[in-house]
């Protein structure tokens, strides 16, 4: 497999975890959080953290946008979809997303609500315009890399001059995220862990590039390296943060040269700044209100605001009190440290925002690691640093 | 009780709950359906034995039953048809057991509308592939149902085999220390489907593996007979939830290595471009053996003599684990968790 092998070298891998580990000072310890979801899946299926040494520690960040949509959206998601004349055209991780009282998409659709799992914003676009006597809603969600597909799909249905094809918009952006992490009214409720250093999301970064993260990197003295999610690239870009941190460096490098420069795509970032703006605040599932963390679509696009156009509602829906995504989600606790998990909270069953996509911290530390859980409690509690 | 355990066994809410798609995917969702509406209505020690057939003596010797349905979509896909599917998967069910498979049944629900040209062509293909297996359909059943009411065709199949003399597979069997053999490259089916699946048509020259295993099975018994705990096709829900089935009903835990597992690089692309696990993509021509140790050189140089197990490899052993986890050695050398697949497979957004 030509440019995936290369990136899955074991060899290479482990040469590279040899510099880490001679690099890492042993009187001092690494934090680094991998903001994004992809690369907690990459760490935790090529396990990853077997490769480092015990003082450098990876914190799994809020990184994915189905694990932080809140309940309230896809309450409204599923009272739209059970309306007759919609059809609710959605990706497919969303279909098992909990809503309240254990509802979903996948429920809803078991209960006869049209809702069709689509790979592309184009598939939506077609149904569309094969079935003009429905109302075709595209559940629209994602970081910054999957917001030009539905500012294209919007163009081209408005092109075509197609009448019954919207927008329910639940795109999120990422570098206010991070910031808030380290700086929300939650984070003295809930405190913080020390965090030396960001891998930064390169799928986000092939579209704004890496220049949003000067100001983050600067401001919070925080190095930020723009990784890939193939495990080779995840494991360079410790040993960068590793280096930046010895030399008490905080910028923003770029390991994903292949797919990511300063600026990003510009014809992209265009077509988006067409069709949305930021909204004010918007909740983040398990981070709360994220101030300018979203966006809408422009109040000139009203027609395809499914929100606007079907008076759309979202509900206040709470996660379970007992959840801990809000602390996990900024690494001052594991997976393992909530009582729901592994108990109420499993992948079949989700609870929190951790666990409910299959890239969430406490989704791929079931999914991968909890065995190590098991080899602690067997070591007599032995944590790993 | 452990996690794993205690989760799988969440009982289903069957006074307010509906079927959904996951509780026909393979995965955890599946075995709580089963559990929860057919265990507790069928009640019996053969049904909660947990196989793909059961074996029960009759005069003469001891016999294997074996019964499934085949929904496939689309029902045409590289490599063969649900007709074809039909009857490899049924006497693969029976060949499971170390079983000669020899009489099949086959019914089907027809959706109004279904053109006799497919119809045919199925038909046509279940034949050629029973006397190629030497396998004859001796009985069947034919129901029509309203537009809208099936999927275009449903085939149900039934099997009979008999067991030969002094052989006992049982999936509580696998003991640790015990090799675990895969007959062949894994995925292949799984992605040949989804390669023609409307949406989501890409172009790879991938086929199915569709094929009936018992001749493959029959030399791996004669080479080894005595040695083979258990074997199980690994079909949907693939080799993860294979090993996790048998991993559950022995007791045991199991350590693999991903570098030894067979893959061709077509699947893996196709499965890397859909963000799919290949160990979660369904097979239906391989065969997953878990067998003593002294017998595991045996049987791996027969299946490898075998046209259908040319591939064969040793994956990885039966370890003793009370919380049943199937384990991984990554090829970049760390270790993860192999799990159920949780639901449907569904492919990620980014």
């Amino acid at each position: 497999m030509k440019y995936i092998d290369e990136y899955r070298d074991g060899r290479l891998a482990k040469d590279i975890a040899r510099q880490i580990a001679a690099l890492a000072d042993p009187a001092r310890s690494y934090h680094f959080m991998e903001f994004c979801g992809g690369h907690t899946h990459a760490i935790s299926r090529y396990g990853l953290e077997d490769l480092l040494p015990a003082n450098v520690r990876m914190i799994h960040g809020p990184g994915c946008p189905v694990c932080v949509l809140p309940i309230g959206r896809i309450d409204a998601a599923i009272a739209l979809a059970m309306r007759p004349e919609i059809t609710l055209c959605t990706y497919g991780d969303l279909m098992r997303v909990p809503g309240s009282n254990g509802s979903s998409l996948l429920k809803a659709k078991a209960a006869g609500a049209d809702i069709r799992m689509v790979y592309s914003t184009l598939d939506a676009l077609r149904i569309a315009e094969a079935e003009l006597e429905r109302e075709v809603v595209f559940f629209a969600i994602g970081f910054e890399t999957t917001t030009p597909p539905t500012a294209l799909a919007l163009k081209a249905a408005i092109a075509k001059g197609l009448g019954n094809f919207s927008i329910f918009c639940n795109h999120v952006l990422t570098p206010p995220a991070i910031q808030n992490i380290l700086e929300s009214p939650d984070v003295r409720k809930l405190g913080t862990i020390k965090i030396d250093g960001f891998v930064g999301p390169a799928h986000v970064s092939t579209v704004i590039g890496t220049e949003p993260y000067e100001f983050f990197a600067g401001e919070f003295q925080k190095p930020v390296v723009v990784a890939g999610f193939e495990p080779l690239d995840v494991i360079q870009a410790i040993l960068m943060l590793v280096r930046q941190v010895n030399d008490g460096r905080h910028e923003v490098e770029n390991q994903y040269i292949r797919g990511v420069t300063a600026l990003g795509n510009e014809k992209a970032q265009a077509e988006v700044a067409n069709f949305f703006e930021l909204r004010e605040s918007f909740e983040w599932r398990g981070l709360g209100e994220v101030p300018y963390g979203a966006l809408r679509l422009r109040p000139k696009y009203v027609a395809y605001d499914a929100e606007k156009r079907f008076s759309m509602v979202t509900p206040a829906a709470k996660d379970n009190p007992a959840c801990e995504c809000g602390a996990i989600l900024r690494g001052v606790k594991r997976p393992a440290d909530c009582k729901l998990f592994g108990t109420v909270c499993t992948l079949d069953t989700p609870m929190g925002s951790c666990m409910v996509s299959s890239e969430g911290a406490c989704a791929a530390h079931w999914t991968y690691g909890r065995f190590r859980e098991k080899a602690r409690q067997v070591d007599g509690g032995r944590a790993v640093a | 009780m452990n996690l794993m355990i205690k989760a799988y066994r969440r009982k289903l809410d069957v006074a307010n709950g509906r079927v959904d798609l996951s509780h026909g995917a393979g995965g955890r969702a599946m075995g709580q359906l089963i559990e929860g509406v057919f265990y507790e209505a069928f009640d019996n020690d053969w049904l909660r034995a947990g196989n793909d057939q059961s074996a029960f003596s009759v005069p003469g010797g001891r016999m294997v039953m074996t019964t499934d349905g085949y929904v496939v979509s689309p029902l045409f896909f590289p490599g063969g048809n649900i007709g074809t599917l039909a009857v490899h998967g049924t006497i693969n069910d029976i060949a499971m057991a170390g079983a000669v498979p020899l009489y099949l049944s086959a019914s089907f629900i027809i959706e109004e509308g279904f053109p006799f040209a497919d119809l045919e062509r199925i038909a046509q293909s279940m034949g050629a592939a029973s006397r190629e297996a030497g396998v004859p359909i001796i009985t069947g059943d034919t129901k029509v149902v309203e537009r809208g009411k099936a999927d275009g065709v449903f085939i149900s199949t039934a099997g009979v085999g008999m067991v030969p003399d002094g052989l006992d597979l049982r999936s509580d069997a696998a003991r640790p220390g015990d090799a675990v053999i895969i007959s062949g490259s894994i995925g292949d089916h799984g992605v040949a489907v989804m390669s023609k699946r409307e949406n989501l048509e890409f172009d790879t020259d991938i086929v199915s593996d569709s094929a009936a295993l018992h001749g493959l099975v029959a030399d791996m018994v004669a080479a080894g007979g005595a040695h083979i705990r258990l074997m199980r096709d690994p079909t949907r829900g693939g080799i993860a939830a294979t090993l996790n089935e048998i991993a559950s009903q022995s007791r045991v835990g199991f350590r693999i290595d991903e570098d030894k597992i067979p893959l061709k690089p077509e699947v893996a692309a196709a499965c890397e471009f859909l963000g799919l696990d290949p160990l979660n993509v369904a097979n239906e021509g391989k065969l997953v053996a878990v067998v003593a140790p002294e017998g595991a050189d045996a049987v791996l140089a027969a299946m490898r003599a075998h046209p259908l197990g040319g591939e064969a490899a040793l994956v990885g052993h039966v370890v003793a684990d009370d919380n049943c986890f199937v384990q991984m050695t990554t090829s970049f050398g760390g270790g993860r968790i192999v799990d159920w697949l949780s639901g449907e497979q569904l492919p990620r957004i980014c």
